[in-house]
């Protein structure tokens, strides 16, 4: 199981889950994508979306300042 | 695989975000060859949709040039295209709204001695013709050729849409032949509401979509009828049937036909 890594703190909503999206389709069944966005909208909303679209998100940790890494299992 | 640039993404965010369509469906809208038959009422918004959607090839078919009096309904052209073929304004249309997709023009009517070769590079038709006889034609093609396609049809304030996938109804199980020339007025006869052809556009539109991407149940052995007036719509059940003259067990029809056409609907294409 490989981790894939994708960064979208630069991007801003939808594209943060329209990338994530991009990302999850590129990969094969069962790896896992480390996202990494920042609070608010992106840490509010690509979560909840990849949850409710099917995928399993395996945790959400603090990296620094406003940054969080997502770990999402397609 | 997916090889989306920053542009596309953004252009088809709203259909990426969906979870029906997602990437690998828009993959397949960017795969899909569309025909569509008549640049007209329906064949307008049709074709902007399709257009828009990132459809990758469309065809479009018509051998009329823009008049005046289409300007009503016909909003894939405009008032600076009159006189122009309507495959080449429609063209220009498409290929404003998305640079992306590749649009191939037929400037001539569907008949039968072109139709099954215009088909068979498609994988989806639209008939957004405006006559009963190449309504048939565009069945008889499609049912031959085991193409799917999207019948449509509108008059006055009311629309009629089914969607024909191989084995199931087709056009003829429903009306076995057209009705005799003049019979039935045409919508340059009888008038049409302008807004109608976009309603019932959109219809063929989301159903070529849906047929491209898998998603829900499209009208299949189903007609959608539609009055504008009441805006009561209703889905009547039909059926394909085995006495059908070209899907039935004994088919009668075995090449496709140019029907004759009502006279003032000859009068029109000839001057």
């Amino acid at each position: 199981m490989a981790v894939h890594t994708l960064d979208i703190t630069k991007e801003h909503c939808p594209m943060t889950f329209v990338k994530t999206k991009l990302k999850l389709a590129q990969i094969p069944e069962g790896d896992v994508l480390e996202v990494l966005l920042t609070e608010g909208e992106p840490l509010n909303n690509v979560p909840r979306s990849a949850t409710e679209q099917g995928y399993k998100v395996l945790s959400i940790d603090h990296v620094e300042g406003n940054v969080h890494k997502v770990l999402i299992q397609k | 695989m997916f090889d989306f640039s920053e542009e596309e993404l953004t252009r088809y965010s709203r259909h990426i975000l969906l979870k029906d369509v997602g990437v690998e469906g828009q993959e397949k809208i960017r795969q899909a060859k569309v025909l569509v038959v008549g640049a007209g009422g329906l064949g307008a918004p049709v074709s902007m949709y399709l257009a828009a959607a990132g459809v990758g090839t469309i065809g479009i078919v018509d051998g009329d040039v823009v008049d005046l009096s289409n300007l009503q309904r016909q909003i894939i052209h405009t008032t600076a295209d009159v006189d122009k073929p309507k495959v080449e304004s429609a063209k220009e249309t498409m290929q404003a709204i998305n640079p992306h997709v590749n649009v191939v023009t037929y400037q001539d009517f569907l008949r039968a001695d072109n139709a099954k070769d215009i088909v068979s590079d498609y994988d989806f038709i639209v008939d957004g013709t405006d006559n009963f006889p190449v309504k048939f034609l565009i069945n008889d093609a499609c049912v031959m050729a085991g193409k799917p396609f999207s019948h449509g049809g509108i008059l006055r304030f009311e629309g009629q849409t089914f969607t024909h996938i191989p084995g199931h109804t087709c056009y003829r199980c429903i009306f076995k032949t057209p009705p005799p020339a003049n019979a039935v007025p045409t919508c340059s006869q009888a008038g049409v509401l302008g807004a109608i052809a976009g309603m019932l556009g959109t219809i063929q539109a989301a159903e070529t979509l849906k047929y491209i991407t898998g998603v829900g149940e499209l009208l299949v052995d189903k007609l959608l009828t539609f009055n504008a007036k009441t805006m009561d719509f209703r889905k009547i059940n039909v059926k394909r049937h085995d006495a059908c003259p070209i899907c039935g067990k004994n088919p009668t029809v075995t090449e496709l036909i140019d029907y004759e056409q009502g006279t003032c609907d000859l009068a029109s294409h000839q001057k």
